[in-house]
């Protein structure tokens, strides 16, 4: 009898879709590791990038401190696996994130400006390796963004929703860019006055 | 009744705009091509005899070395920024060994002037993104603004072979060798119907036709799907004689301890673990060519232009 149960139990489980659940939660979350283990790598290279451009002379103050400020705030939040499902936190993050980002874009098109810094192998070199950082945060928050979106449907499609129910699987928020305008703006470089 | 079926038309009909607004916003984007050979010209740049060159080379490297090197030249990757097309590329086609997933793709936007490199996770430490940069940097920008492209691409592949090289991965010699089929025997089903088909079957048996005849039957069944999973007579049989003995007594004390112990063991694993191992074919055997299905593109690599 206990044999029967059990079979029946591990079958009726299968077919709801318990099993899929679990597997696309630890997709999730190596995904949601790999976008933290990118962000971090780039948090990585902002002090070097400071310290290279700090030793140009007459460097733009205020997009370093920018910089430097965002970093601060980018590192200062810490994400615990609460984050991952609460909205309100994973949009500070991203909010803190995408300052971040501007932030270094802005230096970067600022930089060109100098040109003792564009010959400096030193900063060529960190520039390539942003712009590495850059692309495989991109793609992190893109296979994120898509294992959470698989998750999702399997939690709000129809017999599998019977089982979110059961256990209390709700679904989880998904990256969005909040600020699409400051995104498609351009910064704006004046080359008029220096 | 007649306002709620228009209402009804109405959202229909919106919705298949929608639909059909979203499948063309998809289509936007420029298809991947498919994968044909390791040098693949879209723009009709280089000459027949260069590409056989380049095919050549690429594919006595992949005999050698077994890592998959492959050239896509392409007019344009607009509305796409080079570096997501080429990752949308690398991980449609999935260059590469199965197991290492040791691939290198090389993308050429001709009309956009673009050029990038995208290296697999796994060859990100013999080719790490400064190194694709420099490739670019010092072969592939100089000569691609005289207009060699033929040139550029032979010189940028030996420098990207000559570091793959340097990283010391398993070449095709030292590779084993794929499993020929399932004709061996899989000690890893056989613990599964031991340990968990048999006590199941057996306390069925035994309840519905009573203890001897359950254990004959158990003992016929075991033999028939032991059979089926090896194909193999004598194993059959020995299968069959253990779950006939295991059966029988599991209606005595001993028995019933002995299957107990059994199930223990089951829970810690026990000795049957023979896991398979799936080579990764290799599509360079014959004429044609195809990808290993390994890399996973993570964004290595470098992009530049010229």
């Amino acid at each position: 009898m206990r044999w029967f149960f059990t079979l029946f139990a591990a079958l009726a489980l299968s077919g709801c879709g318990y099993n899929d659940f679990q597997r696309l939660d630890e997709q999730t979350q190596s995904a949601w590791s790999e976008v933290l283990n990118q962000y971090q790598r780039r948090a990585d290279l902002v002090p070097n990038i400071v310290a290279t451009v700090k030793g140009e002379a007459a460097f733009e103050q205020e997009t370093l401190t920018r910089v430097i400020e965002a970093r601060a705030k980018a590192t200062a939040i810490q994400v615990t696996p609460d984050t991952l499902n609460n909205p309100q936190s994973l949009q500070k993050f991203q909010a803190a994130q995408g300052e971040l980002g501007s932030a270094l874009s802005r230096l970067m098109v600022v930089s060109e400006r100098y040109p003792t810094l564009q010959a400096n192998q030193g900063f060529r070199d960190l520039r390539v390796q942003l712009e590495g950082t850059e692309n495989r945060i991109t793609i992190a928050r893109n296979r994120y963004i898509q294992a959470v979106q698989a998750y999702n449907v399997l939690a709000r499609s129809f017999p599998s929703n019977l089982t979110a129910m059961l256990f209390g699987y709700q679904t989880k928020p998904n990256f969005a860019p909040q600020n699409e305008a400051a995104i498609s703006a351009p910064p704006t470089v004046d080359f008029g006055k220096k | 009744m007649l306002l709620l079926r228009q209402i009804r038309r109405c959202g229909l009909s919106l919705l298949l705009f929608v639909c059909l607004a979203g499948a063309a916003f998809a289509q936007s984007l420029l298809p991947v091509p498919a994968l044909t050979a390791r040098v693949m010209d879209h723009t009709g740049t280089l000459s027949t005899a260069q590409l056989g060159q380049l095919e050549d080379k690429l594919a006595a490297f992949e005999q050698a070395q077994g890592s998959q090197i492959v050239i896509l030249l392409v007019p344009s990757t607009q509305p796409e920024d080079i570096a997501a097309y080429a990752n949308r590329v690398f991980n449609t086609w999935k260059p590469g060994r199965a197991g290492l997933g040791d691939g290198l793709l090389i993308v050429v936007a001709k009309q956009d002037r673009k050029i990038r490199i995208e290296v697999a996770r796994a060859l990100e430490g013999a080719i790490p993104d400064l190194a694709a940069k420099q490739v670019i940097d010092d072969v592939l920008t100089p000569h691609f603004r005289q207009g060699d492209f033929a040139g550029g691409l032979d010189q940028a592949t030996d420098r990207l072979i000559a570091l793959i090289r340097g990283e010391g991965l398993p070449t095709p010699a030292t590779t084993p060798a794929p499993r020929q089929g399932d004709g061996g025997v899989q000690w890893m089903d056989l613990g599964v119907l031991l340990f968990i088909v048999l006590p199941v079957l057996g306390s069925l048996t035994r309840r519905i036709l009573g203890h001897k005849l359950g254990t004959l039957a158990t003992g016929g069944a075991i033999a028939a799907l032991t059979f089926a999973f090896t194909a193999s007579l004598v194993i059959a049989a020995v299968a069959a004689l253990l779950a006939m003995l295991l059966t029988f007594m599991a209606g005595t004390p001993l028995g019933s301890a002995l299957l107990a112990a059994s199930q223990q063991r089951q829970h810690h694993g026990g000795p049957w673990g023979g896991g398979g191992f799936d080579g990764g074919g290799f599509g360079s055997g014959g004429g044609g060519f195809s990808s290993g299905g390994g890399g996973d593109g993570a964004g290595g690599g470098a992009s530049g232009d010229w």
